[in-house]
């Protein structure tokens, strides 16, 4: 036992410092920087977050697969009924998510410290990103589901904060608006189950949680339901169907941005939070054939609308909620710690890709537009290796990362369901080919621009291409983390969460594992078809040099897709303006006219009646004199009467 | 003693200030409202040692009909009191660096306010408890009426008329109460032990309830509200939004729910769904809204909406919340209706399509106004999401579709606190703004206290439970029909 | 008890006299407009009512009524002297004294 506390004590300090370091880095940069130098506040905001990294590196040697450490802080919420504690738990879930936050956190720092360096809220970005990564941090590391809903919400603001980043230009706080707003919808539904959780179990500390539910019966209505709402909120967070379209909005925030937050780390932690209560999830199987479904529906989609973009960042957002709705198919499939892989491959090329892209906005001086690049591979040969490497682990290409992680996730899929494996599948096929068509229109042919930005296209500088570089390592070998069980290896990743998704093992259903020829076959499919795909792109792109076609002249459903299936539009005419309508039919109508109206109403009739009365006030004394006798010989009449 | 003192001492430095003339009287009020903050926290650290017994205060007044002034300070009191004695302070001092016409009996009708505001609070005896709650009326009614906007006269008198025909309704029903409680007393102690006829709680309740419901307000009875706010003058509005609107909360835990629970049984579910549909109804309203303070009154009707609803839910979490939130809610409406009035002070106007881009031009405004905001949509860490969050829990554990369609506050009031600040803060600068000089010192103290507090009570909210939970857990007890 | 002389006149005579007395007063009241003959007249009705209590007093053999009596002129004594006193102020601001011309009051 003291052992066990020994033992424990020991992740309390580093534990502490992981979320304490960029919060101090906010503080210090949020109260006093406008007193420092750019590059200080810069450089102290990396350097923040490098702390933490060590710390979670430190964190990561010394826990045990096995273990778990809670470290509580404070009573937050607590009082006779309610007791709600501000701990941390870290576990190896946490550390994987710590990982990625921290160590893609410090290379997106770094990268920044290069790309924002001539913009003049080079300070205030730092200073959000901290904000950003304490909340991010807070989200993995809570013990309990409402520390999560912190930095839950926090990531959301932080997301608001940086999409608007550039706050002068209405269309990007649009943008943020309706990131935050989508987000909000989905937390109502986060907080819902919540309330489901702690009326029903009187706790949210996750273990707890974890427990009480085990003894339930698997897919009562009670765990649906509050699987159902929790998937809700993983739905707006991490932009599922419906609830998707905030995402490709959020590129107007700067390219570090999409790739932290709009890549890389918050969009994945409604994967996270699945993962996280894998055991409800795994005991509620209607829920998990939704979670399917939306994973499956989201990534053909997203993948569709991605064939059409034109805008190298949009491509890389539909890319995006493709690849999250491939993550969610495998939260589906009962898959946790396959998702979980998936999240961490993703991290590294996403994150590879869209701090290239930003590399080739850098260096066309803010041009997005993919009709106006090409050409590009000799003008900037670091950030073309690096781009078109995580390209090709995106696609699935044999032996990179994208491959293993893909492959474990379309296995799964085989063994359950053939149908699900054919779309998503068909899915891979789609994103090969978008990503390559980017690649070819980009770096491939000739330059489309003008003259005159040929002339200043330059590679970037080292704080830009080393966080490529090392990304692109990443990319390549990260699948080294989930070899299958093929190549006679452990499963490295599988093995280190085998902890966390262990006690869900017990209410899936157990499906016969294919065998390795059948593995191998799947593979094998999986390897040609992305090849496949990438010469078909490079066939049309290079080889005949097609162009993307002017949005215009679309025609059928091309011009659907292109428009992204009128998604928004539809959203707007079907909830904004009707509550737009509706505001003003309750201000001018209930509130004016009915509400008011009573009100005034009775005002107007205790009026009239002084109005009647006044009439008798002739000011005639003679009158007054008369009503009186009248009065009296009328009062007389009626006693003699009476 | 100290309780006569606490009570007391307002109502001295409100006849000090009127007699300190102009020039010095912001100033006096300004100091003398802090001393009255010390003598709270002192009061409070009394609290801590000896519990509420430490404030129990008797003595007769009129022997028939027998009336007593009965001063008492428990947890509940207490907090709405610190409340009320800590905006004052941050109330003058947002006159400050303004020019303020006679300014003597402006100052002094403030501190008058919070004398009376204090009365309210910490009377123990119903009639006693009227007559502060009535005395309340009267600065607030001088405040807007002399220092109000243009077209202040008829709108000040319909929030004269209409409140105090609720606090009419009020009277009467106390006076009942006097008849039918065995002891035939006002105190609260009687009122509580009363256990009156169920057939009579039923529209005694109402009594009551219209009372409170014009005050706090819940739809349909908010129309005066918007007006008001935007007739009032910024000390005004403050006065009314931060603290006058608890006094209508604090009732229904005070005085409603345990003196009338059968009552409240028999009502309590139409009382809620009203709340709940007023944090609906407010706040789709709220989106439309051009003008700022309009904007700000709306969404004040739907929190206040969602605490009554937390309140009428009748659990602990509802009433914790409800606490909580009317904290939170006090300091982040004074705190959005001092932006407000930034705002205005250098642009002249309020309308929010012909503002814009003031970040550009203040950003420490910029950054303030921004936490201010984020306590009043409830984000995690501020002291908005606390009360809202067990507001919410509340209002689920009475009904759990009743809590989908309150939780819509969440986005909705998103929606529209992030579409005002848009259009007011960011974007390119308006046409209409030459210059906008960044916050002054006053300014800077004001909303850096209410943002420090906005953080500390999202962040630590422990104490405020623990002062709360003995004298919730009471009024829970008495609530609750056996 | 032996007859006084007030009881020599059989008492409905007194009654019928007052309510004469009194009809005249209130019809001087309800039609004359002059604001004086309007008080005499309520002088008059307030006699009439004296003289019933005076008689009914000595029929009944009570002092009763001429307390009454004696209150009733102290009263109207005050009552002419206000009235009297208002009347003249009026007739400063109107140059009359007809009713009808004071008709500022009305609501």
């Amino acid at each position: 036992m003291t052992e066990q506390i020994l033992h424990d004590s020991a992740f309390i300090m580093p534990g502490i410092l992981i979320p304490l370091l960029p919060l101090i880095g906010f503080l210090i940069n949020g109260l006093f920087g406008k007193y420092l130098p750019k590059a200080a506040a810069s450089w102290l905001a990396t350097s923040a977050i490098l702390g933490s990294f060590l710390c979670t590196v430190y964190v990561f040697m010394n826990l045990n697969a096995a273990d778990s450490v809670t470290i509580d802080l404070f009573q937050w919420i607590a009082f006779s009924k309610v007791n709600i504690g501000f701990s941390f738990l870290i576990d190896p879930l946490t550390v994987v998510m710590l990982l990625v936050i921290t160590g893609i956190g410090f290379l997106i720092h770094l990268y920044s410290i290069g790309y924002m360096h001539d913009d003049e809220g080079v300070t205030r970005f730092f200073t959000y990103l901290n904000l950003f990564i304490f909340f991010m941090l807070l989200l993995v590391m809570g013990s309990n589901y409402l520390v999560m809903f912190i930095g839950w919400e926090g990531v959301g603001l932080c997301s608001y904060l940086l999409i608007g980043f550039w706050f002068k230009n209405d269309a990007y706080n649009n943008a943020a608006k309706k990131a935050f707003v989508m987000n909000r919808i989905g937390d109502l539904g986060f907080l819902l189950g919540m309330f489901f959780i702690l009326f029903n179990f009187g706790t949210l500390e996750y273990g707890a949680v974890a427990e009480q539910a085990s003894k339930l019966t698997p897919n009562s209505m009670l765990l649906v339901a509050i699987t159902l709402l929790l998937f809700v909120g993983a739905m707006g967070k991490s932009a599922q169907l419906p609830l998707y379209t905030w995402l490709p909005d959020a590129m107007a925030g700067p390219t570090p941005v999409s790739a932290l937050i709009h890549a890389a780390t918050m969009v994945t932690a409604g994967i996270y939070m699945v993962v996280r209560s894998n055991v409800l999830f795994a005991m509620a199987p209607h829920t998990l054939d939704v979670i399917l479904i939306v994973g499956v529906a989201t990534s053909v989609f997203a993948a569709v609308i991605g064939l059409m973009q034109n805008d190298i960042k949009k491509v890389l957002a539909y890319s995006t909620v493709s690849q999250l709705g491939l993550m969610f198919a495998a939260l589906g499939l009962g898959a946790f710690s396959s998702g979980m892989f998936h999240v961490v491959t993703h991290a590294f090329f996403k994150a590879c890709l869209f701090l290239g892209s930003g590399s080739v906005i850098h260096a066309l001086h803010g041009e997005q537009d993919i009709r106006k690049m090409g050409g590009l591979k000799k003008l900037i040969p670091i950030t073309y290796l690096t781009f078109i490497t995580a390209s090709f682990a995106i696609s699935g290409f044999p032996l990179l990362s994208g491959f293993f992680s893909k492959d474990e996730i379309l296995a799964h899929a085989f063994e359950q369901n053939k149908l699900v494996w054919g779309i998503l599948s068909i899915s891979s096929m789609i994103t090969a080919f978008y990503m390559f068509r980017l690649v070819y229109l980009t770096f491939f042919g000739t330059f489309r621009g003008t003259d005159e930005t040929k002339k200043h296209i330059h590679e970037s500088p080292i704080t830009i291409t080393l966080p490529l570089i090392a990304l692109c390592i990443l990319s390549v070998f990260g699948g080294i983390l989930g070899l299958p069980s093929v190549f006679h290896a452990t499963h490295l990743f599988a093995t280190y969460l085998s902890s966390v998704t262990e006690p869900s093992k017990a209410f899936l259903y157990e499906h016969e594992a294919i065998s390795h020829s059948a593995e191998l076959m799947l593979m094998a499919f999986a390897g040609i078809a992305a090849i496949a795909s990438i010469w078909f792109a490079y066939q049309k792109y290079v080889t005949k040099g097609e162009q993307p076609a002017d949005e215009a002249s679309l025609t059928g459903l091309n011009k659907w897709i292109s428009n992204k299936f009128y998604v928004d539009e539809l959203y707007d005419k079907a909830v904004v303006k009707p509550m737009l309508v509706l505001s003003d039919l309750f201000m001018v109508v209930v509130d004016k006219l009915i509400i008011d109206l009573s009100v005034n109403a009775i005002a107007w009739f205790v009026g009239l009646t002084g109005r009647i009365t006044r009439l008798f006030q002739t000011g005639n004394t003679g009158f007054y004199i008369f009503a009186m006798v009248l009065s009296m010989v009328v009062l007389f009449v009626i006693r003699l009467l009476a | 003693m100290i309780t006569l003192f606490l009570l007391g001492f307002p109502l001295l430095a409100s006849l000090l200030t009127l007699a300190s003339g102009n020039k010095l009287a912001s100033k006096l009020a300004l100091v003398l409202s802090v001393v009255q903050l010390a003598i709270t926290a002192y009061a409070y650290s009394i609290y801590k040692q000896q519990g509420a017994e430490a404030f129990y205060f008797f003595q007769e007044w009129i022997s028939n009909p027998k009336i007593s002034i009965h001063l008492g300070l428990d947890g509940l009191s207490l907090l709405m009191v610190a409340l009320t004695n800590f905006l004052t302070p941050l109330i003058i001092l947002s006159a400050f660096n303004r020019t303020i016409e006679r300014a003597a009996g402006y100052f002094s009708l403030i501190l008058l306010m919070q004398f009376a505001l204090n009365g309210v609070f910490m009377a123990m005896d119903g009639m006693l408890y009227y007559i502060f709650w009535e005395l309340a009326l009267i600065p607030i009614y001088f405040i807007a009426l002399r220092w109000g906007g243009p077209n202040r006269v008829p709108v000040t008198l319909k929030f004269f008329i209409y409140t105090l025909a609720g606090s009419l309704l009020m009277l009467f029903g106390f006076i009942m109460l006097y008849w039918y409680n065995p002891n035939q007393s006002f105190d609260i102690r009687d009122l509580y032990n009363a256990s009156i006829c169920a057939c009579k709680q039923g529209w005694l309740f109402w009594t009551f309830f219209l009372a409170f419901a014009i005050k706090i307000p819940i739809v349909p009875f908010h129309t005066w509200q918007a007006d008001t706010y935007k007739e009032a003058p910024t000390q005004g509005t403050m006065l009314l939004s931060g603290i006058m609107l608890k006094m209508g909360t604090y009732s229904l835990l005070r005085w409603l729910l345990p003196i009338l629970p059968a009552g409240v049984a028999e009502w309590g579910p139409l009382a809620i769904t009203l709340c709940v549909v007023g944090i609906v109804y407010a706040s789709v309203i709220a989106i439309m809204q051009q003008d700022l303070k309009k904007l700000l009154a709306y969404s004040s009707v739907a929190h206040v909406g969602l605490i009554s609803a937390g309140i009428f839910a009748l659990n602990m979490q509802g009433f914790q919340g409800s606490v909580v939130q009317m904290l939170a809610h006090g300091v982040n409406v004074v705190g959005l209706f001092f932006c407000a009035d930034i705002i205005f002070n250098r642009t002249n106007t309020l309308n929010i399509d012909s503002l814009g881009g003031i970040r550009n031009l203040a950003p420490k405004f910029n950054t303030l106004f921004m936490i201010v905001v984020l306590g009043s949509v409830a984000l995690p860490l501020t002291n908005g999401f606390i009360g809202e969050f067990l507001l919410l829990f509340g209002v689920y554990e009475y009904n759990t579709w009743l809590s989908v369609f309150a939780g819509l506050t969440i986005i909705l009031g998103a929606v529209y606190m992030l579409r005002m600040f848009q259009r007011t803060m960011l974007g390119n600068v308006s046409e209409n703004i030459t210059t906008f000089p960044d916050l002054m010192w006053n300014e800077k103290i004001v909303l850096g206290v209410i943002a420090a507090v906005i953080i500390l009570l999202g962040v630590y909210p422990k104490p405020v439970f623990d002062i709360a939970e003995p004298a919730l857990q009471l009024i829970l007890d008495k609530s609750i029909v056996k | 008890m032996g007859e006084t002389t007030l009881q020599a006149i059989p008492q409905n005579w007194y009654l019928l006299l007052s309510t004469f007395l009194f009809c005249i007063g209130v019809i001087g009241v309800l039609f004359r407009r002059n604001a004086i003959i309007i008080l005499m007249c309520v002088e008059l009705m307030l006699n009439a009512v004296n003289l019933l209590l005076v008689s009914f007093s000595a029929y009944a053999n009570n002092a009763d009524g001429q307390v009454f009596v004696f209150f009733i002129m102290v009263v109207a004594a005050a009552e002419v002297a206000v009235g009297l006193a208002l009347l003249v102020s009026i007739y400063r601001n109107v140059m009359s004294t007809d009713i009808d011309v004071l008709s500022k009051l009305k609501g």
